[in-house]
């Protein structure tokens, strides 16, 4: 099993200030390009879909913690909360700046929007559902909901599917890009369909190959 | 086929002429400029010089640098910047546009015929379906130039156009995940195509027309969504049914035949009631200003759409 040098656990903390802070990253770059001129000749939309992508790629980042554990035996889930939350922030702001820059608090028209565009409807859904997973994201709310925890916090295969339509719906045409966000999220989402079967043959290799490694070590023995 | 009444263009729209002629004076320098470091932007772009028109709107121009690198042409690609960046190995010469089909006198028109004919200096507004426009002051004349040169049969009801396709050239047509079919295929009614304001573009902005804008010719139909100027045309062809079109192939439901501006009629994802000039108001200032039915065209146009319903015809 591939495993990387462990992170000496008093680091721990530190790194997943270390993520939030690289996770914003891309936003506080996007932001001094916009200010600077440096966004092109439609700066606003072109933030506005930097901050959309980069939701969607923390999204990913957020489901491919379980796999990678699965998988490879890399335990990164000390920096699944933040993950989450940073695609929240990206959410957000992604919203925020649609509001603001984009339609210059024209509540009316943001209103229109998400009543009669089904793109921006599912995009509005996704951000809405994803209010009470931030909000219960801390350890007390872990404690305290128990294994409704777990439950309310599935909803978030539900956000990232409707991410993906959310973007399918947006672009004029289906490109590589899209298409690479799109099939990750599809694959990610479906590898939970396929987890329980994939872990129980795992497990059953290793059970079989132990024995078999055993008895060759008693015959060399 | 009706007669036409000529545009009418109201006296405010008229730019008086000590502006247009500084105007000139200054694009004459800016050309001169230009010719210092030629062929180091946009590729094959050359001086051109054109006959004012009464074609000029009160509008501030967009700067050169948006037109030319703010584009739609998904031959090189389907971000904003790609046709600049990927149009480097386009080539505009030698070409020749086929006009063909319903019509007495099939011609091929070589671009040294086409360059001669009586060009003109018409500043348009365009407006992109997605919701941004520009005014662009292009260098072309009236295709009913051409069209009345090869003579179309009364049976003759509609124009197709169709782009280059050079997968060698344009890097858009090869790989994997094309983002439309090849070539890319457009069309008008023949009495739009026969329009006054329907122009096929040579230039712009005092040049031959650089490759991310269609180089070397193409169509501009100001009142309608910008992908219907169709660019870097080989061929037109005089039709009796209407033409199939790329965007009306890839969705029905978004992209109609017409595909007039309006701001009444939606596009089913978004609103069309307002626009984005490119380059103005930066990055907090985004003031969209409202879109203007026929993109501000209808005294010249709307009698074309007489008793057709434009909801039902989008």
């Amino acid at each position: 099993m591939a495993s990387l040098p462990a992170l000496p656990r008093r680091y721990h903390k530190a790194s997943v200030w270390a993520l939030y802070v690289i996770g914003l990253c891309p936003a506080a770059w996007y932001f001094y390009l916009g200010l600077t001129g440096g966004l092109g000749f439609n700066p606003v939309k072109e933030f506005e879909h930097q901050l959309g992508i980069w939701a969607l790629r923390f999204i990913i980042a957020t489901l491919g913690i379980t796999p990678l554990r699965d998988l490879a035996g890399i335990n990164w889930i000390r920096y699944r909360r933040a993950l989450g939350l940073i695609a929240f922030y990206y959410v957000l702001l992604h919203f925020s700046v649609y509001v603001s820059l984009d339609l210059g608090f024209n509540f009316g028209a943001v209103g229109g929007d998400i009543a009669k565009r089904p793109y921006i409807t599912i995009g509005f859904a996704c951000l809405l559902m994803l209010i009470p997973l931030a909000v219960t994201s801390n350890n007390w709310s872990i404690r305290k909901l128990a294994q409704g925890w777990n439950r309310l916090h599935r909803l978030i295969y539900l956000i990232a599917a409707g991410g993906a339509l959310h973007y399918v719906l947006a672009v004029k045409s289906v490109t590589l890009v899209p298409f690479i966000h799109i099939a990750l999220i599809a694959l990610l989402i479906a590898y939970r369909a396929v987890r329980r079967p994939v872990m129980n043959w795992k497990r059953g290799n290793g059970k079989s190959a132990k024995p078999a490694a055993s008895q060759r070590a008693r015959q060399n023995g | 086929m009706p007669a036409y009444r000529l545009p009418h263009i109201p006296a405010s729209e008229i730019t008086p002429r000590d502006i247009y002629m500084s105007r000139r004076n200054f694009m004459g320098a800016a050309a001169a400029a230009g010719l210092a470091f030629a062929g180091a932007d946009s590729a094959f772009a050359a001086p051109l010089t054109a006959n004012p028109s009464p074609y000029k709107l009160d509008e501030k121009l967009t700067p050169k640098e948006a037109v030319t690198t703010y584009n739609n042409f998904y031959e090189f690609g389907v971000n904003k910047d790609d046709p600049a960046a990927n149009s480097g190995d386009f080539k505009p010469t030698p070409w020749s546009v086929k006009v063909d089909g319903m019509v007495g006198k099939p011609k091929d028109f070589g671009l040294d015929e086409l360059m001669k004919m009586n060009l003109e200096e018409r500043t348009y507004r365009m407006r992109c379906v997605e919701g941004w426009s520009m005014v662009i002051p292009w260098i072309g004349f009236p295709l009913s130039a051409i069209l009345d040169q090869v003579e179309p049969l009364g049976s003759a009801k509609y124009v197709s156009f169709e782009t280059v396709v050079r997968p060698e050239e344009m890097p858009g047509q090869k790989g994997f995940f094309q983002p439309l079919p090849w070539p890319y295929i457009e069309g008008l009614r023949l009495d739009e195509a026969r329009h006054p304001l329907a122009i096929l573009a040579v230039g712009l902005y005092g040049e031959t027309l650089p490759n991310p804008n269609g180089a070397p010719i193409r169509l501009v139909v100001p009142w309608k969504y910008g992908f219907k100027s169709i660019k870097s045309i080989v061929r037109i062809s005089l039709v009796e049914k209407q033409p199939e079109t790329t965007w009306k192939n890839a969705n029905a439901r978004e992209y109609g035949f017409y595909s007039n501006v309006n701001p009444a009629v939606d596009h089913p994802r978004w609103s069309q009631a307002t626009e984005q000039r490119i380059g103005e108001g930066g990055f907090f200032g985004a003031n969209r200003r409202p879109t203007l039915p026929f993109n501000g065209y209808a005294d010249q146009v709307a009698s074309l759409y007489d008793g057709l319903d434009l909801k039902a015809n989008y």
